[in-house]
């Protein structure tokens, strides 16, 4: 029995599954956050050159009935979105200038 | 540096000459004093937008809204006819927080066919009526048909719900909201059912903030990423400028032109914004909205890129080329601090690319409002330290003087009817 977490021509991202498929905006935002830029940039780089391809998977399917395999695909590309901020705007993990703020994403749709 | 037309007088502040040109004095934004009126004469008098109809999908629906500067908790709700209504969330026994879920300080939201006080378990309907007194031959005199929630008046505006705390509103919402912002009506919000809310507590006067967003003249200095990677993207004078301004009473709004960054070679944009064609100014490919969208640009400027309207008095709807919307509002919580609330509104996504283009917009709305709400409790702690009375604004920074002003206004307005001995 099959214990892949993804679609089987994304194997080669099951390795980030456990860190980075998070549901939630705020699981998102903590993980970023408690990663160092090695961990972000790996990640980065492993992911970004298959996005567009993952887009194009997930896409066969609706938003409301989507195979689990897809929506972990689905949630690595949320990652990737965070992770992008610090890798290609910030260069650190933080927002630059953002002081002691905190803004909470309290409502989003899903999946 | 204008590549717009201006007014004759040669400059917006000038086109209006009850504003002045002089300094401004942001002692409103750091008296405890100036607070305490401002809560009266502001806060409860204004119309003030405690959410959207879709909050309310049927009748039933409720939901409560807590309005920290006026001490109140909302309770909105749809009756058995469909018409909105508004109550003091609080039970007439014996005071207790009425509809509340987890700690009386959080939200509640839902559908009912009666709301329960949990303390001694008297009941209401929607329309407010008491229904049912626990032991009710336990009591004195009391005629339970005339028990009510206490109302509050409450009125619907192009799907935004507003309240209005003063015992008789001196005037009716749509002749509050005038004839700029009126002109929005038909726009299609309704639309846009898909939300992102935002919230957080900032350590400043609610103003403070809201100052942010009424000026684009902040946005290259502190925002330099949000424009591009390369140095001709963050050239301020690459596409970006507040090119047309509008105060009509108590509200006022600017008009941008660009960026249309769907029409930028892609060596100027981060490689996430190419792969979601999305970013700061939203998803690049619009939904189709019909060809007239009312109210908007009305200026009709060319590459108009984003209509900011600041709905007094502490709202403000961004409606951008590409077929959103975004509203923030700003309710205070004392002198110097507030809790801020954002909400992006978008067509719901109909496949994984269009979410995906949504997403990158909310996560792009999130960095830079983190930039914003950094610099705030600076601006507040500066404000205080007393070093400077007054403050010069330029030209582009109109909306933050109309603002002050009209906030003052009214609170001389109260001052002045309090001293009278007829405040209402």
């Amino acid at each position: 029995m099959s214990t892949a977490l993804l679609p089987p021509q994304f194997a080669e991202l099951e390795p980030w599954c456990a860190t980075w498929c998070l549901a939630t905006e705020p699981e998102r935002w903590a993980q970023r956050l408690r990663s160092s830029m090695q961990e972000l940039q790996a990640f980065y780089d492993a992911c970004f050159p298959r996005a567009e391809e993952a887009i194009a998977w997930c896409d066969r399917f609706p938003l409301d009935d989507m195979p689990a395999d897809a929506e972990r695909l689905l949630q690595l590309l949320h990652s990737l979105l965070m992770v992008s901020y610090a890798v290609e705007v910030w260069k650190q993990p933080e927002v630059i200038h953002c002081g002691s703020a905190r803004i909470d994403r309290i409502l989003e749709p899903r999946p | 540096m204008a590549r717009f037309p201006r007014p004759a007088e040669g400059t917006w502040t000038e086109h209006h000459p009850a504003l002045g040109t002089a300094p401004v004095s942001f002692e409103d934004s750091i008296s405890p004093a100036f607070y305490e009126l401002e809560r009266e004469a502001v806060f409860k008098r204004a119309w003030l937008n405690v959410g959207r109809m879709e909050q309310l999908p049927r009748n039933g629906s409720y939901f409560t809204k807590q309005l920290p500067g006026v001490r109140a908790s909302i309770l909105l709700s749809r009756d058995t006819e469909g018409r909105v209504r508004a109550f003091h969330n609080v039970c007439r026994h014996r005071g207790n927080k009425l509809v509340w879920e987890g700690t009386p300080r959080d939200e509640a939201c839902g559908n009912a066919r009666q709301f329960v006080c949990r303390y001694h378990g008297w009941r209401y309907g929607l329309d407010g009526a008491c229904t049912y007194v626990h032991q009710e031959s336990e009591f004195f005199d009391l005629r339970k048909d005339e028990l009510r929630l206490a109302p509050v008046h409450c009125d619907t505006w192009a799907g935004f719900i507003f309240v209005n705390l003063s015992d008789e509103p001196r005037q009716t919402l749509r002749e509050f909201l005038g004839t700029m912002v009126g002109a929005l009506e038909g726009y299609p919000f309704h639309q846009m059912t898909e939300r992102y809310s935002f919230r957080a507590e900032n350590a400043s006067n609610w103003k403070v903030f809201s100052d942010a967003f009424q000026e684009y003249y902040h946005v290259p200095p502190l925002h330099t990423h949000q424009l591009g990677p390369t140095p001709q993207a963050q050239n301020p004078q690459y596409e970006f400028e507040g090119a047309h301004y509008q105060l009509d009473g108590p509200h006022r709004m600017v008009t941008t032109s660009g960026t249309h960054k769907h029409n930028w070679p892609p060596e100027h944009l981060y490689p996430a914004e190419t792969l979601t064609r999305s970013g700061s100014t939203g998803p690049w490919d619009a939904p189709d909205l019909g060809e007239k969208l009312p109210g908007v640009n009305p200026s009709g400027i060319r590459r108009w890129g984003i209509d900011n309207f600041q709905v007094f008095p502490n709202l403000e709807i961004l409606i951008y080329e590409r077929g959103w919307f975004v509203t923030y509002r700003y309710w205070p919580t004392s002198h110097n601090t507030h809790v801020f609330e954002g909400d992006l509104h978008f067509v719901p996504a109909r496949s994984v690319r269009e979410r995906l283009a949504h997403e990158y917009a909310a996560v792009t709305f999130k960095e830079y409002g983190l930039q914003d709400c950094g610099t705030l409790d600076g601006t507040q702690m500066g404000l205080e330290q007393g070093a400077f009375r007054e403050f010069p604004l330029n030209d582009q920074e109109i909306l933050v003087r109309h603002f002050h002003k009209t906030v003052g206004d009214w609170v001389d307005a109260y001052a002045r009817e309090r001293a009278a001995g007829s405040p209402r």
